[in-house]
């Protein structure tokens, strides 16, 4: 394995964490933090077959917190110099002199660390060079184009690779680092002339191996796009909405924002105090990991250095935790989670419905494949989103659907779930099946 | 050379020991044969900002970003490479993968203009030292204080102000030689209400190219305060919202999100040289009703989403998109305008040195026309009055759009009734300008919090309006 940053440049970055932990207690911090990231990477993009963009990533960084007493400041920088370096941590002592004590801050407990944190399988560089992406993307489109006449242009195929490499130390002489991989590969068509429609689609791993075959992702990319022509809109109705696995997870994400310590402590959340309510269905369980291997949202340690684990989120259909980071459990009163930086792995249980016996479930109904906008009010939940999809009578598919409106409030949606599909989407960092539920309000018109 | 790019290079280039022939002869090796344009843009930015929350200023945050971003084009491909290690052997390295795009083709290399005009829209200080820290401070406390004064119903405060200085030195192989030093302030306020009734949320925020006393002017932040709290309030009070097709008065300012999402994408030169915007191939054709005439213009002074110069060095300027409803013009930038055989238009524009430039939008929006808002509120007979949105989106190529309001109300027999709860209107960008029916006199812009998003790239925006009248949108409610 060849790492894009070697054993000296990371023994340098471990003596400069050290140094500037040091030099912040000597001005006085009574707590300093320290994270630093260095991202490499390749991105072709392809467009009627040949190479329209090929850019080279090459990001870094690192930022201090230091805390005097109860007060805070935090500063960053992209120069990884030793002069830079020192020049932002006197950036975040400034800013620690005009903040305001706050009782709940300060680094996460000590007990907490995860001195002993595990070495996972999240780094697979894959080493492909500019001239190989290019030619699996140009083979991608082409074979994508060649599928149909109706598809008229395209957007073009993206392949890309990025390999991160994250240190993170603190004054509890807690050091951690580890190096992830992701890639990704998408294909996005046009077809139709009068009226054009795109579609598209992608696959994405920690490990390249892992990736779709660039034919299944043409193949799937043209199928999809072509099923877009002809879409029309629908007469406003109430109706059975099956959300399918490409948008079921933002769904069920919504309720894991809504369950985040900052939204339960600054009380601007539809979940507020909701642990030990039934939100779900009592089917609906959702398990949280952050060691699985290769997977999208795992992680040795949080971002405050504080030991991860696996656990219930929500069991039988009623919330069991929130998400917390250090200081949303003092917040709370409550144990710190190790979610600093975000939530980790989810997985839903799920019925053994496929995707195709959820339609005939349904009979007559929507199928939401695509949302547009941001109309959800995690304060109260109240949820309006433009959707793209088809329309389903007798559990069949009858026509493309565009220039809807679907709305409910995500509470009641979410009882009203009927099913889980087996057909769960693993792209995801929540991975569900499609979701199928009871009714919900669609506006449209039918055009003269 | 201008005073201006002298300054910068002292500030930016100076420091490193770099100097302007050793980036020519970079720009000379990456040309070579084959690549027909390429250049260097060097970018440091400064962002610093404030947050408080539950009456106490909780944190501050300080960053320094610089680097150089390094863009080879031959025809229609682009190489790009970027370093924030600004050593000279990492800018030839970073050259050499940038001009490894051109491998084949061989094309001459291009000679472009260069407007002379130099733009002087905005102050070039940085604007974090126009404050102390203590006064920084205390604009947020004034804010939290008068919000939780205004009612007792006011569970949470949260206010933010943060300041960029952003620096950009860019250098063409056409002869473009270009820098500007851009200050951008901001200040939000976000409440949380709280009664019997439930819980909601208001937000107010405004800023712009210039230093932060712009928030100091007399009672501005107490205007925010109330704007928000207003916001929050009325919301509680909100019935659900109706669904489905009607007329849709929307109001003036930052409504004119709508021009943003169903038109002003759709405009953008790159979608149109592919060939994949519903716009496409329209030039000249009618796409709006003739009450319709809509800009972008990024020469207006100090405001969010104006630039003197663009990221490629162009002067930015006022581009007539629609005129009287008919389609006049694409937002360019330079590969788009040269493979068109159009003009630039200074739209060309990146969310930094690690990005390549696309063409985007600056301050988009539509001139006034004849209509009092009363007249067009009394023409409806059931319809939506829509006051103030969250986000935006579109999908170019079908041309549908979405947009949604966090402040609605009904109207019912020509009058306003009740709130509504927030709602998203979606429409299609092609139609929904040919159905404005009425264009009122108070045009608008907002108060400068726009920013826009666009494969994966954020700029900061400008929108405005004056009210208008819709005839037809679909409106996302549950009530039936």
């Amino acid at each position: 394995m060849s790492e894009h940053v070697n054993r000296q440049q990371i023994s340098y970055y471990e003596q400069m964490a050290e140094d500037l932990i040091h030099k912040a207690k000597e001005q006085g911090a009574s707590q300093v933090e320290f994270s630093l990231s260095v991202q490499k990477g390749l991105d072709v993009h392809v467009r009627k077959f040949d190479v329209e963009t090929l850019e080279y990533v090459n990001s870094q960084g690192l930022g201090l917190t230091v805390y005097y007493g109860k007060r805070k400041g935090y500063a960053n920088t992209s120069d990884m110099t030793k002069e830079a370096a020192f020049q932002t941590l006197e950036k975040a002592c400034h800013i620690a002199k005009y903040t305001q004590e706050d009782d709940c801050s300060g680094l996460a407990e000590l007990s907490l660390m995860a001195y002993d944190y595990p070495s996972l399988e999240l780094y697979y560089p894959w080493g492909v060079d500019a001239e190989t992406a290019i030619q699996m993307a140009i083979e991608c489109e082409r074979e994508a184009m060649a599928t149909d006449k109706r598809l008229t242009n395209s957007e073009g195929v993206n392949v890309s690779t990025h390999e991160s490499f994250l240190l993170y130390a603190n004054s509890h002489s807690f050091l951690g680092r580890y190096f992830t991989s992701s890639s990704s590969m998408n294909c996005c068509l046009i077809a139709g002339k009068e009226h054009m429609q795109r579609s598209y689609e992608y696959t994405v791993a920690v490990d390249a191996k892992d990736l779709w075959d660039p034919s299944r992702l043409a193949q799937q990319a043209a199928k999809k796009t072509l099923a877009r022509l002809g879409a029309r809109s629908i007469p406003s109705c109430q109706v059975p909405v099956l959300f399918s696995k490409e948008v079921a997870p933002g769904l069920l994400k919504q309720a894991m924002v809504a369950l985040s310590g900052g939204h339960q402590y600054r009380r601007s959340s539809f979940l507020l105090e909701s642990v030990g309510q039934s939100v779900f269905p009592s089917f609906v369980t959702i398990y949280e990991d952050p060691f699985v291997p290769k997977g999208l949202a795992s992680t040795p340690f949080d971002a405050e250095g504080v030991r991860v684990k696996a656990r219930c989120v929500v069991d039988k259909g009623v919330i069991q935790g929130y998400f917390l980071n250090s200081y949303s459990a003092r917040k709370l009163g409550l144990p710190d989670t190790g979610h600093a930086g975000g939530m980790h792995n989810l997985f839903v249980s799920h019925s053994d419905k496929t995707f195709e016996e959820l339609l005939k479930i349904m009979d007559r109904g929507l199928l939401v494949t695509e949302l547009m906008g941001q109309g959800v009010n995690l304060v109260t939940g109240d949820y309006s989103r433009g959707a793209s999809g088809f329309w389903v009578e007798h559990g069949e598919i009858q026509y493309p659907v565009e220039e809807i409106t679907i709305a409910g409030n995500l509470k009641d949606m979410y009882q009203q779930i009927l099913y889980i599909g087996s057909d769960v989407e693993t792209r995801s960092s929540l991975q569900t099946g499609s979701i199928l539920i009871e009714r919900m309000s669609v506006a449209g018109h039918v055009k003269n | 050379m201008s005073s201006l790019i002298q300054s910068v290079h002292r500030l930016l280039l100076d420091p490193l020991g770099i100097t302007q022939s050793q980036l020519q002869k970079i720009l000379d090796q990456m040309l070579g044969r084959q690549v027909d344009y390429a250049d260097l843009y060097f970018q440091s930015v400064r962002h610093e900002s404030w947050v408080l929350e539950e009456g106490i200023v909780k944190s501050g945050t300080f960053s320094l970003d610089k680097g150089v971003g390094l863009r080879a084009i031959a025809g229609e491909k682009t190489g790009f490479a970027y370093t924030d290690d600004l050593q000279l052997t990492r800018l030839e390295e970073a050259a050499r993968a940038a001009r490894s795009i051109a491998k084949t083709t061989g094309v001459p290399i291009l000679h472009g203009t260069h407007p002379s005009k130099q733009l002087n829209l905005y102050p070039a200080q940085d604007p974090f030292s126009s404050l102390h820290e203590d006064e920084k401070i205390e604009i947020l406390k004034t804010l939290d204080t008068v919000a939780r004064q205004i009612d007792p119903r006011v569970q949470q405060v949260m206010a933010h102000l943060s300041g960029v200085y952003e620096m950009i030195f860019l250098m063409g192989s056409d002869g473009t030689l270009s820098a500007d030093l851009r200050p951008l302030v901001r200040l939000d306020v976000q409440v949380i209400v709280e009664s019997k009734q439930g819980r909601e949320q208001g937000y107010m925020g405004g800023g712009g190219r210039g230093d932060y006393s712009m928030f100091l002017k007399e009672g501005l932040a107490t205007q925010y305060a109330e704007e928000a709290v207003r916001q929050a309030l009325v919301n509680l009070e909100a019935v659900p919202a109706p669904a489905g097709n009607m007329p849709v008065v929307l109001g003036n300012g930052w409504p004119g999100i709508l021009l943003h999402e169903a038109i002003g994408h759709g405009l953008e030169g790159d979608f149109n040289r592919k060939g994949t915007s519903a716009f496409s191939h329209r030039l000249g054709q009618r796409v709006a009703s003739p009450a319709c005439t809509v800009v972008d213009d990024g020469t207006l002074p100090g405001r969010r989403g104006s630039l003197n110069v663009d990221d490629e060095g162009y002067p930015t300027q006022k581009t007539v998109l629609i005129e009287n409803g008919i389609l006049k013009n694409y937002m360019q930038d330079k590969l788009n305008a040269r493979l068109m055989g159009m003009s630039q238009t200074g739209n060309g524009r990146r969310e930094s040195y690690a990005h390549l430039p696309m063409p985007r939008m600056t301050n988009t929006y539509m001139l006034p026309g004849s209509y009092e808002k009363e007249e067009m509120i009394a023409s409806v007979e059931r319809g939506l009055y829509a006051v103030n949105f969250g986000g935006g989106q579109v999908d170019i190529t079908s041309g549908k759009f979405v947009f949604s309001a966090n402040e609605a109300y009904l109207i019912e027999k020509g009058k306003i009734t009740k709130p509504v709860k927030g709602a998203t209107l979606i429409g299609n960008g092609p139609e929904v300008l040919m159905h404005v029916s009425m264009v009122g006199r108070d045009l608008a812009l907002d108060a400068g919090v726009g920013t826009c998003g666009k494969e994966g790239q954020s700029v900061p925006v400008g929108v405005g309006q004056p009210t208008l009248k819709v005839d037809g949108l679909i409106v996302g409610g549950t009530e039936h």
